[in-house]
C-alpha cells in the first residue's frame, strides 16, 4: 500500500509542484535574459530585481476573464489546453533524477519510447485549439504547427534511435549507466545526434527560430489567439513544460544525466560531493538558458525554409548518422 | 482482477468505437478514435507487451490520427457524406464487411481452440545467451523473434510500406 500508492503520489506531488514553480520562474528568467541581451533591465518593478513578477503573472492570468468565442466548439475548446498540458507532465513520470528509488517515479524498460510517444500526443492540443476557436488565424497556425511537429519528430526519433543503438537499451537509467560504462558522455560519442536532437527540440517546442506557429507578425499570436485567462495559461505551461522535457532528454541522453562531468577522471571525484539530482537540474537549467539565448540571438525562419531544413537537411543527416552508428556498432 | 480489467477495457473500446461512427462532427469522431487507440494500448500493457503498447500510441494516436485530423479539418464536412450516396448500398457493404470480420474472428477462435495457442512458444535456449533467462527484456525478445522466426512476413510487410510510400510520391508529384 505504502509502496504502490503513497510514495508515488508524494513523488508526483513534489515533482508537479516543482515543475510548475520552475515554469513560472522560467518565464521570469526568459524576460530577464532577453532584457540583458537587448541591453535592457527586464522586469524590475515587483519585488527586488523583479523577482516577484513570477508570482504576480500567474495571479493576473487566474483573475482574467475566461472567454469562449461565440461560435467555438465548446467541448473541444476546453479539451485542447488540457490535452496539451497533460502529456507534457506525464512524461516526467519516467525521467530519472538519479539511479535509485526516490529519484524516479517509474522505471520502465521502454522509457525513451514512452517519452517520444507521449510527447507526440501533445500535438492534439495545438491542432484542436486552433480548430475549435473557429477563427482563421488560429486554424492556419495550428495547421502550420502540426506540419512542423510531425516533420521534425521524424528527424528527432531517427536520431534518438542512433543513441539507443550506442547505449543498447531504451531504459532511461540504462542509457545513463551506459555512459558511465563508456566513461564518456554520449555528446562526445554522438556529437551530430546531440546537435540534431537539440535543433529538433527547438522546433518541437515551437521556439525561435522555429516559432512559426506563433509568428505574431503574420498570425496575430498563433493557435491560442482566442484563448484567455486560465485556459491560455495552460497552453503557456505546456509550452514551457515541453521545453524542460527537451532539456531533460538532452541532459540524460547526451550529458550523463545525474553524473558529474568527466565521470572517468578520478581526480575530479570531489565533484561527487554535490548530489546527482543537483547535477541533473544544473544541466537542465543550462539547456533552458540555451533556449532563451537562442531566442535572443536568431531571427525567425520563413515557412518554406523551415520545411526545407526539416526534410532536406535534418532527416538525411539523421538517417546517415543512424547508418554510420549501425556500421560502427557492427565493426567495433 | 485481470478479467475485470479486460472486460472493462473491452466495453469502453467497443463503446468508443460506436461513438466514432455515430458522432455528428467528424472532428469529434476522430477524437473518440484517439481515445479508442489509447485504451487499446492499455489492453496491450495488461498483456505485458509494453513495447507494442508504446508503439501503438506512437504510430496510431501520435501519427496516423493526426493526419486524419488534418484531412478532416481541411475538408469542410458541413454536409454529411451519406446524403449524397445511396444509403442502402452503404448498409449492404457494411454488413458484408462486418460479416467477413466476424467469420474471420470465429475461424481464429475455432482454429486456436483446436490447435492450442497459435504461435509456438519459444524455448529459452533458442535465444542468444544474453537474452535468455528471466531478465529477458520485452523489446529485445520481440526484435529477436522478428528477425529470426518471422523474418519473411516482416520483410513482406516492409515491402508493402515501401510500395505505399513510392505510390504516394508518384501520385503527389505531377512531373517526376
Amino acid at each position: 500500500m505504502l509502496d504502490t500508492f503513497v510514495i508515488p503520489l508524494l513523488q508526483i506531488a513534489v515533482l508537479v509542484n516543482a515543475l510548475l514553480v520552475t515554469v513560472t520562474f522560467l518565464v521570469l528568467m526568459e524576460r530577464k535574459v532577453m532584457g540583458w541581451a537587448q541591453a535592457r533591465l527586464g522586469p524590475m518593478r515587483v519585488g527586488p530585481y523583479g523577482i516577484l513578477q513570477a508570482i504576480v503573472d500567474p495571479i493576473k492570468l487566474i483573475l482574467k476573464e475566461d472567454i469562449t468565442p461565440a461560435n467555438a466548439d465548446r467541448f473541444v475548446f476546453t479539451l485542447a489546453p488540457i490535452m496539451s498540458l497533460v502529456p507534457a507532465l506525464v512524461v516526467f513520470s519516467v525521467i530519472p533524477f538519479g539511479p535509485e528509488q526516490p529519484y524516479y517515479i517509474a522505471d520502465i524498460n521502454v522509457g525513451l519510447l514512452f517519452i517520444i510517444s507521449v510527447t507526440s500526443i501533445g500535438v492534439y492540443g495545438i491542432i484542436l485549439g486552433g480548430w475549435s476557436s473557429n477563427s482563421k488565424y488560429p486554424l492556419l497556425a495550428s495547421l502550420r504547427a502540426s506540419a512542423q511537429l510531425i516533420s521534425y519528430e521524424i528527424a528527432v526519433v531517427m536520431t534518438l534511435v542512433s543513441v539507443v543503438l550506442t547505449a543498447g537499451t531504451l531504459n532511461m537509467i540504462g542509457i545513463v549507466e551506459a555512459q558511465r560504462e563508456a566513461g564518456l558522455w554520449f555528446a562526445f560519442v554522438q556529437p551530430v545526434a546531440c546537435v540534431l536532437v537539440f535543433i529538433g527540440g527547438l522546433a518541437e517546442t515551437n521556439r525561435l527560430p522555429f516559432d512559426l506557429p506563433e509568428a505574431e507578425t503574420e498570425l496575430t499570436g498563433g493557435f491560442h489567439t482566442e484563448y484567455s485567462g486560465m485556459r491560455f495559461s495552460l497552453f503557456f505551461l505546456a509550452e514551457y513544460a515541453n521545453i524542460i522535457v527537451i532539456s531533460a532528454i538532452v541532459a540524460l541522453m547526451f550529458f550523463g544525466g545525474w553524473m558529474r562531468p568527466f565521470p572517468n577522471v578520478e581526480a575530479l571525484a570531489f565533484l561527487d560531493l554535490i548530489p546527482g539530482w543537483v547535477w541533473f537540474c544544473g544541466k537542465i537549467f543550462f539547456f533552458l538558458y540555451l533556449f532563451v539565448w537562442i531566442r535572443a540571438t536568431f531571427p525567425r525562419y520563413r515557412y518554406d525554409q523551415l520545411m526545407a531544413i526539416g526534410w532536406k537537411v535534418l532527416i538525411p543527416i539523421a538517417i546517415g548518422n543512424l547508418v554510420l552508428t549501425g556500421i560502427a556498432k557492427v565493426v567495433l | 482482477m485481470e478479467a475485470f480489467v479486460f472486460y472493462l477495457l473491452a466495453t469502453l473500446i467497443l463503446g468508443l468505437g460506436i461513438m466514432v461512427i455515430t458522432a455528428r462532427s467528424a472532428v469529434h469522431s476522430v477524437l473518440f478514435l484517439v481515445l479508442n487507440f489509447l485504451l487499446v494500448a492499455i489492453l496491450y500493457v495488461t498483456l505485458s507487451a509494453q513495447f507494442v503498447a508504446v508503439i501503438q500510441v506512437l504510430v496510431y494516436a501520435g501519427g496516423i490520427v493526426v493526419l486524419y485530423l488534418f484531412v478532416v479539418m481541411l475538408v469542410s464536412l458541413k454536409k454529411a457524406p451519406e446524403l449524397r450516396s445511396d444509403s442502402r448500398r452503404v448498409a449492404r457493404t457494411g454488413l458484408l464487411l462486418a460479416g467477413a470480420v466476424l467469420a474471420e474472428l470465429i475461424a481464429i477462435v475455432w482454429y486456436t481452440s483446436a490447435n492450442g495457442s497459435a504461435p509456438p512458444a519459444q524455448a529459452a535456449s533458442d535465444f542468444p545467451p544474453r537474452l535468455a533467462g528471466d531478465a529477458m527484456l520485452n523489446t529485445e525478445r520481440l526484435g529477436w523473434v522478428l528477425y529470426t522466426e518471422y523474418l519473411i512476413p516482416f520483410e513482406v510487410a516492409s515491402m508493402l510500406l515501401l510500395v505505399a510510400m513510392i505510390g504516394a510520391i508518384v501520385l503527389a508529384k505531377k512531373n517526376l
